[in-house]
């Protein structure tokens, strides 16, 4: 029994060290956005990997979202006689949720596993050691770098992920349920506020954060070789698709509560 | 000048380094020699403040470095390099960009002399000829032997050494204990080599320390070395003598434990 409690102990006590050495990173990378050196190229060449890199998944996401929608959402509608005002429903869902976590969890797919994948190779083949013996702070170098191009390319790919799910959806309205054109974009856009549009730019860029900082983390912290990068990679997917999920449910449950 | 002074060091509750003290005066080559475990790249990593000691004193070119921050410490890595055993080069860049490394973070230099100080560290090691290859292209001896001409491009004052021969040919284990050799005679630099290839160590080491189980057991010459009656370390240089029946393994304290194909019968025999 006794030694039950010490092991729930130690493994509590660890979970705490780990979420106190997760916020002290987090801290540090913030902080270094504001001092020199800014390390602009490498910036500039993490936000292309990461944004038109990630184009092609979030397009192809948006699409079929927006076409799913509009299929599912004529089928509830039709018994009220609501089928072309579908746009209405595409629009609010896919601004409000469906984009920003569908982009979000794709991008955590493919960039948050990849940073984790590539820092977790440094770490083994001690290249971080060597960028800290050759003077760089391998936080700056490696990680604000990456937290600034995530902050500003994840809203990107949302806005393009939102805009392309709703011309989805007005393929299948249009050619499948036969809605006007311009009905479709009237009702489309009537649905939407000033508020929606903040909202929707605000998880994108809580996403971003958690996926660039989660990605990091692991693959810093890795240990173990080979075995280890394959343990970080998959660890960081997994948190991060969580803690997006997670985030969504308390940041909706925030904007409801300041009546946004 | 580095000073170690009864450092000691624990990981997680298990002591790696014990009291352990060294001083590698300037423009000489210590080697640090052990088993593999011992504490020996962790003595590197002390030295250049990628570890922290739980206790004792490590003093580099007269300023003591436990205790230090990041940026403070920023200041003594100017003056060092270390060549790490898996040479570390970064994959992403050329050999070009790899050895010019920290001379285009500082800024100093213009481009053109950073260029010329990096073909010459490159020829030093007779590597001119790969400067747009990337890594990946190099065999294990070429990256660590560019991974020399990196630390070289500074020009340091003191040079640490993980395993620099590990798991190469005797060709390159020859010609990397020759830019060693070298370093030494014709640049003056300080340099700590951690190595357990004792061709190697005999070949370049001004004077050696031997380190087993996180506690230093040698201090002195390569002669004073060989000629030691310690146990543990004849057991480390001459093991074909000592380690003579099949099945028998090192003890802690240098003696030999033979394992028979019998649990029973399992004896301790003497050193």
């Amino acid at each position: 029994m006794e030694a039950a409690v010490t092991r729930i102990e130690d493994t509590l006590k660890g979970y705490a060290a780990t979420v106190q050495d997760f916020a002290h990173l987090c801290v540090i990378t913030a902080a270094g956005v504001f001092r020199r050196p800014w390390y602009v190229q490498e910036t500039i060449y993490h936000m292309n990997r990461i944004g038109v890199g990630s184009i092609f998944i979030v397009v192809l996401t948006g699409l079929f979202t927006g076409m799913v929608l509009t299929l599912q959402g004529a089928i509830q509608l039709e018994p009220y006689g609501a089928v072309p005002y579908v746009s209405k429903l595409v629009s609010a869902s896919v601004v409000r949720e469906l984009g920003p976590v569908l982009a979000a969890l794709m991008i955590a797919g493919r960039v948050g596993s990849g940073i984790a994948s590539e820092l977790a190779t440094m770490q083994v083949t001690e290249q971080i050691d060597a960028l800290r013996a050759e003077g760089t702070d391998p936080i700056k170098k490696l990680i604000t770098t990456r937290l600034v191009a995530s902050l500003v390319m994840v809203p990107v790919l949302t806005v393009i992920t939102d805009g392309i799910a709703m011309v989805g959806g007005y393929l299948i309205a249009h050619f499948s349920l036969s809605i006007d054109t311009f009905f479709y974009w009237t009702w489309a856009f009537a649905a939407l506020g000033p508020m929606d549009l903040v909202y929707g730019l605000l998880k994108p860029l809580v996403f971003g954060f958690i996926v660039c900082m989660v990605g990091c983390y692991a693959g810093i912290t890795t240990s173990g070789g080979t075995v280890g990068v394959g343990h970080s990679t998959t660890h960081a997917m997994v948190t991060s698709s969580i803690l997006i999920l997670v985030s969504d449910f308390f940041m909706t449950k925030l904007f409801i509560y300041w009546g946004w | 000048m580095i000073r170690f002074s009864n450092v000691d060091l624990k990981f997680d509750g298990r002591q790696v380094l014990k009291n352990l003290s060294m001083e590698v005066p300037s423009g000489q080559t210590q080697v640090i020699l052990g088993g593999s475990g011992c504490g020996k790249t962790t003595t590197l990593r002390l030295l250049l403040g990628l570890l922290l000691p739980e206790s004792g004193s490590i003093v580099i070119n007269g300023r003591e470095i436990v205790g230090m921050t990041e940026r403070q410490m920023a200041s003594i890595r100017a003056q060092m390099a270390m060549v790490f055993q898996g040479a570390a080069l970064f994959d992403s860049l050329t050999v070009r960009e790899n050895v010019g490394y920290r001379l285009w973070e500082e800024g100093a230099l213009d481009d053109e002399t950073i260029e010329a100080r990096v073909v010459e560290s490159l020829r030093f090691v007779g590597l001119e000829d790969t400067l747009d290859k990337m890594p990946a292209e190099l065999s294990g001896g070429m990256k660590k032997r560019v991974a020399i001409a990196r630390a070289l491009a500074c020009k340091p004052k003191i040079i640490l050494y993980d395993e620099p021969t590990a798991g190469l040919d005797p060709i390159n284990t020859h010609l990397v204990s020759e830019l060693v050799c070298r370093l030494h005679e014709e640049e003056h630099v300080t340099q700590v080599v951690v190595t357990h290839d004792l061709e190697c160590a005999y070949r370049i080491a001004n004077q050696l320390i031997m380190i087993h189980r996180g506690e230093k057991i040698f201090d002195g010459s390569v002669d004073a070395l060989q000629a030691s009656n310690d146990p543990r370390i004849r057991t480390f240089l001459r093991p074909d003598e000592v380690l003579v029946e099949p099945g028998c393994f090192p003890c802690k304290d240098g003696g030999v434990r033979v394992i028979s194909p019998m649990p029973e019968k399992a004896e301790q025999a003497p050193a």
